[in-house]
């Protein structure tokens, strides 16, 4: 036993139905899909590429695949807890022993903020940003694939923590002294650790990698203020993971040396000041939440503007707008905890500085409204999710600007009103963006477009779900109900409030399950919805002028760019001058082109941070040995490799670019 | 020709260094990363100047440095000298002048291999007098700032060996004085955070 350190068969939870259940099927999944690569034979495929690609489009698909598992995850654990507290009342104490109900609230935030929110939004910003700016890929194409591994490494481990051991009972951002060694001895914060600190660094390379691209790799032409609002949004949320990134790493790495080596910075005793992680964890969180709707306002642009068949209205405030929500992002995070009692001064000025976000985001929601006055609207379902979008998120906004009274926030600080707003922000900005985003840039990826009934199914599923779903929460929040709460009694009126929610969920769990057949089924009738112009919607922004998918080298040519919608004008002018200049002739010229090559070393140092995670979460010294030593001769071997890049020769340019020609024109 | 929107069409052919670009790209890059690493420092030592008084009864920072100021001193101007000859270093790199690079390439680690040296004999009589990290949250969070500190020197080193093998091996093209050029910036960041170290930690403590 010794050598496995202290995993052993003890840490298999056999006596606990929804988890085996849960692992049983997670295991079944993994196999069915191992047995249909074997079977297909498509192994080798799947490692040259698409596992050793370097291929921003790859990478962000893969991260999207990645993502949906997880929405399916985190999903199947909200359902769970509003089963639990649809039933748990009175005698009745629900089906959910507490310690595996704690845990799934935990998971269930952790999942859907790290693993399903984070890795869309880097999955959409690798398939559109290179392509938007007219580059052939992103700066460094192989942190790139280093930073997708680092981060399945936590999807992986938050996984195996079903079957094997335990996830954390702390709730998603594991507070001390509870997560302290003291109080969680288990190893269930151990896997919350250590699956973050390693997609944490991923999502920090990625941060660094696309702050470069951007700002080094747009094509000739496109000042800053030409760039198209998404890149700004991705911009901004670069630098907003460039700055808080490296304090989740600080934050979780001194947690780490408290229940490792009995440090003392978050201890109850020995001068220890668990206040110090709470501040230190939300000077990460606030900023993160920005991380993740900045590009989510990003995409609501780029929609609002195509389907309204209009220029968007306020371009530079819009863009001003994001740079303020950014700065603002890093002088608010004291108001998750107004009740430390910092005082009344110092709660003040983080209340006002909260109340101040909501005007640049109000400029925003009235750059959209603006937009759409008077344009043509098509009602496509990308349309609808912004819609709904912008109903959803300024309710979610305006119930934050009620809990940014410090005075109201001490009442309703820790109830289910405050789960309400997030929920009501985070789904209504968040998901509903990027969902209409997936559906907007599918075809660019894919060459086909997505079912739009059952996409509106879909919509209406989750947008009717939502509110069912989220309202009843923000009157028991008023009456006192506690998130997180596991039982309660029937005298406080709340039951049939819980039994709503319920309802509402299930609601959203049919829009999901719509939203898989949407998927699913426009694969299979993929010939009816074609896209061989690689403009499916009447774009406006580079990417819609190149196929559908793009070549892998994106443009034969590097576009030259003078106007923010250069698409839009181009097609305006050519409609003027109809002689087309990207029909691809026999006699034009191509150039050779310059391209990074596949590289199975993200995967091999994943592999490693993989084993070094699971050696330390289980004391396995002498496989965090083993694997320390494996990456850093894989960093090695990556280091003294110089043949990392090679030219595609102008014939082959040439032969690519007329099969897309002749597809245009078929 | 229009003069908007002009896509797709073959623009005049022109003749890309790929690997100046790529080193433009890298180093920029590198400086993004050191600001992400100036954010981390920040982060250790904002929880050091929370933590720094909470002692739970043991030696405050006074009665630690004040005997120690001579030699924190030394280890300070060791690593202050090694950041002058990696500069030698790149004054040789950016001349060609290959061998003279490794030499004082050589000398850089010799110094900075000293400073970690003396630190790690620092950081082994607090441990054998019974002073270690888990002694109070003043010194977790001391061991802390200064170990990462030491840490990223350590790493630095390990890096600095590699790019010796390398340069001797390839010479100085593009790709070597790059790589020279970031571990120049790293190691150049190294003594200005330790500049930090030892004014926040070590004077400020004394005074």
């Amino acid at each position: 036993m010794h050598i496995l350190g202290r995993l052993g068969w003890d840490a298999i939870p056999v006596n606990e139905l929804p988890a085996m259940l849960a692992g049983v099927g997670m295991i079944g999944g993994f196999l069915a899909v191992v047995l249909l690569i074997t079977y297909l034979g498509r192994w080798k495929w799947l490692w040259t590429e698409w596992l050793t690609s370097v291929d921003h489009k790859k990478i962000g698909v893969m991260y999207i695949i990645v993502a949906i598992i997880m929405l399916l995850r985190g999903f199947a654990d909200a359902l769970l807890m509003r089963t639990q507290q649809a039933i748990a009342v009175g005698a009745n104490h629900g089906f959910l022993p507490p310690h595996h109900y704690d845990q799934i609230f935990t998971a269930h935030g952790v999942i859907m903020i790290f693993f399903m929110a984070m890795p869309f939004m880097v999955g959409l910003m690798n398939i559109v940003v290179p392509l938007q700016i007219g580059a052939r890929d992103v700066a460094f194409p192989f942190l790139n694939s280093l930073s997708f591994w680092l981060f399945v490494v936590g999807v992986v481990l938050v996984m195996i923590s079903l079957i094997v051991g335990e996830f954390g009972q702390t709730g998603w951002l594991a507070y001390p002294p509870l997560s302290e060694t003291q109080y969680s001895p288990g190893v269930g914060v151990d896997y919350y650790i250590w699956s973050l600190q390693i997609s944490g660094i991923g999502t920090l390379l990625t941060g660094i990698n696309f702050f470069v691209t951007i700002l080094k790799m747009r094509c000739p032409g496109m000042n800053l203020f030409k760039m198209p609002v998404f890149v700004w949004t991705a911009l901004c949320t670069n630098i907003l993971i460039i700055i808080a990134f490296p304090v989740l790493t600080v934050t979780l790495g001194l947690l780490t040396l408290d229940r490792y080596l009995g440090f003392h910075f978050f201890t109850n005793g020995f001068g220890g000041n668990p206040m110090m992680y709470v501040n230190l964890i939300w000077i990460w969180g606030h900023p993160e939440v920005y991380i993740l709707v900045l590009p989510a306002f990003g995409i609501f642009s780029e929609i609002v503007s195509t389907f309204s068949r209009k220029r968007l209205f306020g371009y530079t405030t819009m863009v001003w707008a994001t740079f303020a929500i950014t700065i603002l992002s890093f002088i608010v995070w004291l108001h998750h905890f107004f009740t430390m009692g910092s005082g009344a001064n110092v709660n003040s000025f983080f209340g006002i500085a909260t109340m101040i976000i909501s005007i640049p985001t109000g400029v925003k929601i009235f750059n959209w409204l603006f937009t759409m006055y008077r344009g043509k609207i098509n009602f496509s379902v990308p349309m609808y999710w912004t819609l709904a979008f912008l109903v959803t998120f300024t309710i979610g906004g305006m119930t934050g600007v009620l809990l940014s009274v410090p005075g109201a926030d001490f009442l309703l600080h820790n109830s289910l009103f405050l789960i309400a707003h997030f929920h009501n922000t985070i789904i209504g900005g968040v998901v509903f963006g990027y969902i209409a985003g997936l559906i907007y840039w599918f075809p660019k990826s894919f060459g086909f477009r997505l079912n739009e009934c059952l996409g509106k199914a879909s919509f209406w599923c989750w947008v009717v779900g939502f509110y069912i779903a989220f309202m009843p929460l923000y009157y028991l929040g008023f009456m006192g109900a506690t998130r997180r709460l596991y039982h309660y009694d029937y005298s406080t009126g709340w039951h049939p409030f819980f039994v709503i929610a319920f309802v509402g969920a299930l609601i959203i769990f049919a829009g999901i399950g719509f939203q898989v057949l949407q998927i699913v089924w426009s694969i299979y009738k993929r010939k009816d919805t074609q896209d061989r112009t690689g403009d499916p919607w009447n774009g406006r922004t580079l990417e819609w002028s190149t196929a559908s998918p793009p070549p892998f080298y994106n443009y034969a040519f590097i576009p030259h760019v003078n106007s923010v919608e250069p698409f839009w004008d181009h097609k305006l002018e050519q409609a003027k001058h109809p002689k087309d200049h990207s029909v691809v002739t026999s006699d034009t010229e191509y150039e050779d082109i310059h391209m990074p090559k596949y590289t199975g070393v993200g995967v091999i140092i994943g592999l490693f941070a993989f084993l070094l995670s699971f050696g330390l979460i289980w004391y396995i010294w002498w496989l965090v040995g083993l694997s320390a030593v494996g990456i850093f001769a894989a960093v090695l071997y990556r280091s003294f490799d110089y043949d990392i890049d090679y030219y595609v020769s102008a014939a082959e340019v040439k032969q690519i670019e007329q099969e897309i020609s002749k597809r245009k024109i078929a | 020709m229009s003069t908007k929107g002009i896509l797709n069409v073959p623009s005049h052919p022109h003749e890309h260094n790929h690997d100046a670009e790529a080193s433009s790209k890298v180093i920029f890059g590198f400086w993004v990363y050191i600001l992400s690493d100036c954010i981390l420092f920040s982060c250790l030592f904002a929880t050091y100047s929370v933590l720094h008084t909470s002692t739970y009864g043991g030696p405050g920072t006074h009665e630690l440095f004040t005997d120690k100021m001579p030699y924190v001193l030394t280890e300070t101007f060791i690593l202050l000298i090694s950041s002058f000859t990696y500069g030698l270093a790149m004054l040789a790199a950016h001349s060609k002048r290959k061998s003279q690079v490794l030499f004082w390439l050589m000398v850089t680690f010799a110094l900075g291999f000293s400073f970690i040296c003396m630190e790690i004999n620092e950081f082994h009589h607090l441990i054998s007098e019974g002073l270690g990290p888990d002694h109070s949250a003043f010194l977790s969070s001391f061991f802390t700032l200064v170990g990462t500190h030491g840490l990223h020197v350590t790493c630095g080193l390990i890096w600095m060996i590699i790019l010796m093998i390398q340069v001797s091996k390839h010479g100085l093209t593009e790709i070597t004085t790059r790589k020279l050029s970031c571990l120049s910036l790293f190691w150049h960041f190294l003594d200005i955070v330790w500049i930090f170290v030892f004014t926040v930690v070590y004077l400020m403590g004394v005074i």
